[in-house]
């Protein structure tokens, strides 16, 4: 299945591809809506929820240079000390930024 | 009923929520830009830039899509690849739906328009549901307004930052997700299930198609955490 670009078959693929990415978006819930939520569900969910964001950094960490490694480690470290975000995601980008001027010159 | 109006956010949420993604979410300005540039590139007309970052709003699946446009438009890749890539908000939506519990259904899903991974991370570091809601929906608009403004820019004036890593601009979104996961946590527990969670990633990342480790990471975290023991011995199920 193809859409021609002409004759605003562009358009339409935006559409197709807006609303795929809303039945992502609704989807979890439209399915948790009809699950009874017992303790075990939400140890699950409260689990997951940490999880989905580690599973989304390991490629950062992992295929990143040292910068960017270096970048994540700083951010965990002000976070653990200010318990603050902005701070430490301040902290994160300096690092990468220094650590690439310094070592890549 | 007055206990639902306590998990309703109210007009000053939105606005507390808006007001907490602000400073972050400048810097999807330059993601924008990087979007707008690279899709005139690949042929769209800045029209139609800008219909997409505004209608999907997704930077990932939106970049990771940019090859497919061209004369004819492949139809089956590019849903594929765009649930592959968004298939974790399903994760996300999931975790957030206590939240939304007490809401009806237009509201509630009215509300996951603008669910992305920033403001969701932000969102999970609330105390109430209507505080979360606030923020899930207040910086949602926030992103969506700069992701429109860079995506703007990038079509109006094309490259103006033509090696954002060498400012450290790539690990933004890293470092914040980062920041939102750690935040104040200080029970040791939780690191048996992230544990699992990136090795899984990892697993997946070697042997599994490509934007597989996102779900296969979140299942596995949670399947450790249901398997652990509860700590708190609240629960004897």
């Amino acid at each position: 299945m193809t859409l021609q670009a002409s004759g605003g078959g562009i358009m339409l693929a935006i559409v197709i591809m807006a609303l795929t990415t809303y039945l992502t978006r609704a989807g979890g819930v439209f399915v948790m809506a009809r699950v009874p939520i017992g303790p075990r569900v939400e140890r699950f969910i409260n689990a997951m929820a940490g999880s989905v964001l580690v599973a989304v950094i390991t490629p950062m960490a992992v295929n990143g240079d040292w910068g960017a490694r270096m970048a994540l480690v700083a951010t965990v470290g002000v976070v653990l000390l200010v318990r603050k975000p902005l701070p430490a995601i301040t902290a994160g980008i300096l690092t990468a930024a220094l650590w690439r001027l310094v070592f890549q010159g | 009923m007055s206990q639902d109006n306590a998990s309703r956010p109210t007009f000053h949420h939105l606005v507390s929520g808006f007001k907490r993604m602000a400073p972050l979410s400048m810097f999807v300005i330059v993601f924008g830009l990087a979007f707008g540039v690279a899709a005139l590139q690949q042929g769209l007309s800045g029209l139609e830039t800008l219909m997409m970052s505004g209608l999907v709003f997704a930077g990932a699946a939106q970049f990771a899509t940019l090859e497919l446009w061209g004369d004819s438009i492949p139809l089956i890749p590019l849903v594929a690849i765009t649930l592959a890539i968004n298939a974790r908000h399903l994760l996300m939506g999931a975790v957030f739906y206590p939240n939304l519990r007490d809401l009806s259904a237009p509201k509630r899903y009215a509300s996951l328009i603008l669910l992305s991974d920033a403001n969701w991370a932000m969102a999970m570091t609330g105390t109430t549901p209507a505080e979360r809601l606030g923020i899930l929906i207040g910086g949602g608009v926030a992103l969506w307004t700069t992701w429109m403004i860079g995506t703007g820019l990038g079509v109006i004036f094309g490259s103006a930052i033509s090696q954002p890593e060498r400012l450290g601009l790539d690990a933004i979104m890293g470092c914040f997700l980062l920041a939102m996961l750690v935040g104040d946590k200080r029970d040791l527990g939780v690191l048996v299930p992230w544990s699992a969670a990136a090795l899984a990633a990892l697993a997946a990342m070697t042997w599994l198609p490509p934007h597989a480790h996102v779900i296969v990471g979140a299942l596995a975290g949670g399947i450790v955490g249901l398997l652990m023991p509860d700590r708190r011995g609240e629960i004897d199920s």
